[in-house]
């Protein structure tokens, strides 16, 4: 399948969505939370990730189950499927694919509207923090579930002063799909 | 009501409430249940009050403790839970008991069964099946009570707020008014 070149390419089965007002101020009381119990920014980090990561595993079921798109023979094409189809889907915005490295296995996604940072202004008390950490962990537990181990961090923040939210993916490892059986050949 | 028209896939928030149960009562404090559900309820409490802030921001003041929790079991429970109370129950002596035969927060959930057993046994199982899914439910609640909490506190009514489950997905809060 040709890769998408516009939001909107994949046609996505309806999904229930709720005002968002709940889910944000939700996730901004959970980092408050963590940060009270943890101190340290970079610990802070570190489980905002592995809450992603948990929640990623379990929602790319759901994304494959809704999102009709088909096989991404590339790379390039899962890039593109998540800041076209995933973001949107889940978080009703859509983010840009950039800065792909010259072998193809490093890219950028760019977002410059995000309802997790909604509301938010950062104390200079969380300077380090990568406050929206937990989109990091969904994405990498996301394809870590279709055979691709990947390594998913911030790189600009919005609130940290930067123009917009950047999220650096790199591609690790292909892990060849592995199935239980032999093929009668 | 609410403002901002943003939206995001309910399946977010489903998400993010089952990993703030793991998160506490499996990762951070597995020998701990009770520290993990106050730290659940805070985050709960915190949510509730800014909820409520911007729910009730075009409205008069509440005349009293039963206005307040209406509005709770009506455009709160809408708002959030996405259907109203069924039933409010009170004894006049600052106790509500707050039903909702269908919570949605408890919709989606369901335990390992117990490993198969005789036929005879079958019974027995889905009682012993039934009783753990209440047990795994209650985890689910701390946020919710939190979230009451915080909503009427900020409405004026300082209370506590306890949570039953009797047959999933049903479930009722019980709020204590403070005097």
């Amino acid at each position: 399948m040709a890769p998408p070149t516009r939001a909107g390419d994949y046609p996505f089965a309806p999904v229930d969505r709720v005002n968002a007002e709940l889910f944000t101020l939700t996730y901004g009381a959970i980092v408050r939370q963590l940060l009270t119990d943890f101190e340290e920014v970079e610990e802070v980090n570190k489980q905002l990730d592995t809450m992603g990561y948990n929640i990623g595993v379990r929602l790319i079921d759901d994304f494959l189950a809704k999102s009709n798109i088909t096989r991404c023979s590339e790379f390039k094409d899962t890039a593109e499927v998540i800041a076209k189809v995933g973001f949107k889907m889940f978080l009703g915005v859509s983010a840009t694919v950039s800065n792909w490295s010259a072998d193809g296995s490093e890219c950028s996604l760019i977002l410059d509207d995000n309802p997790l940072a909604d509301f938010v202004e950062l104390p200079d008390t969380c300077q380090g923090l990568f406050y929206c950490n937990i989109l990091c962990g969904v994405i990498r537990g996301a394809l870590e579930m279709v055979s691709m181990r990947t390594e998913v961090k911030f790189v600009k923040d919005m609130l940290r002063g930067d123009d917009a939210f950047e999220i650096r993916l790199k591609l690790l490892e292909q892990v060849a799909e592995e199935y239980p059986y032999k093929d009668d050949e | 009501m609410p403002g901002g028209g943003r939206e995001v896939a309910e399946s977010c928030v489903d998400s993010l409430n089952l990993e703030l149960v793991a998160t506490y009562c499996k990762r951070l404090h597995p020998n701990k249940p009770e520290l993990a559900a106050r730290r659940i309820e805070a985050i709960g409490y915190q949510v509730g009050l800014q909820l409520a802030e911007r729910y009730t921001k075009e409205r008069p003041r509440f005349a009293d403790h039963l206005e307040a929790i209406k509005f709770i079991c009506k455009d709160f429970w809408a708002e959030v839970f996405r259907k109203q109370v069924d039933n409010l129950k009170t004894n006049h002596r600052g106790v509500f008991v707050l039903q909702d035969n269908k919570f949605r927060w408890l919709t989606r959930i369901s335990v390992d069964s117990a490993p198969p057993g005789e036929a005879a046994q079958m019974d027995v199982n889905a009682a012993a099946n039934a009783s753990r899914a209440s047990q795994a439910a209650g985890q689910y609640l701390y946020f919710p009570c939190g979230l009451i909490r915080g909503a009427l506190t900020n409405l004026g009514v300082a209370c506590a707020v306890s949570a039953e489950v009797s047959t999933l997905p049903a479930c009722s809060f019980v709020v204590r008014v403070k005097v």
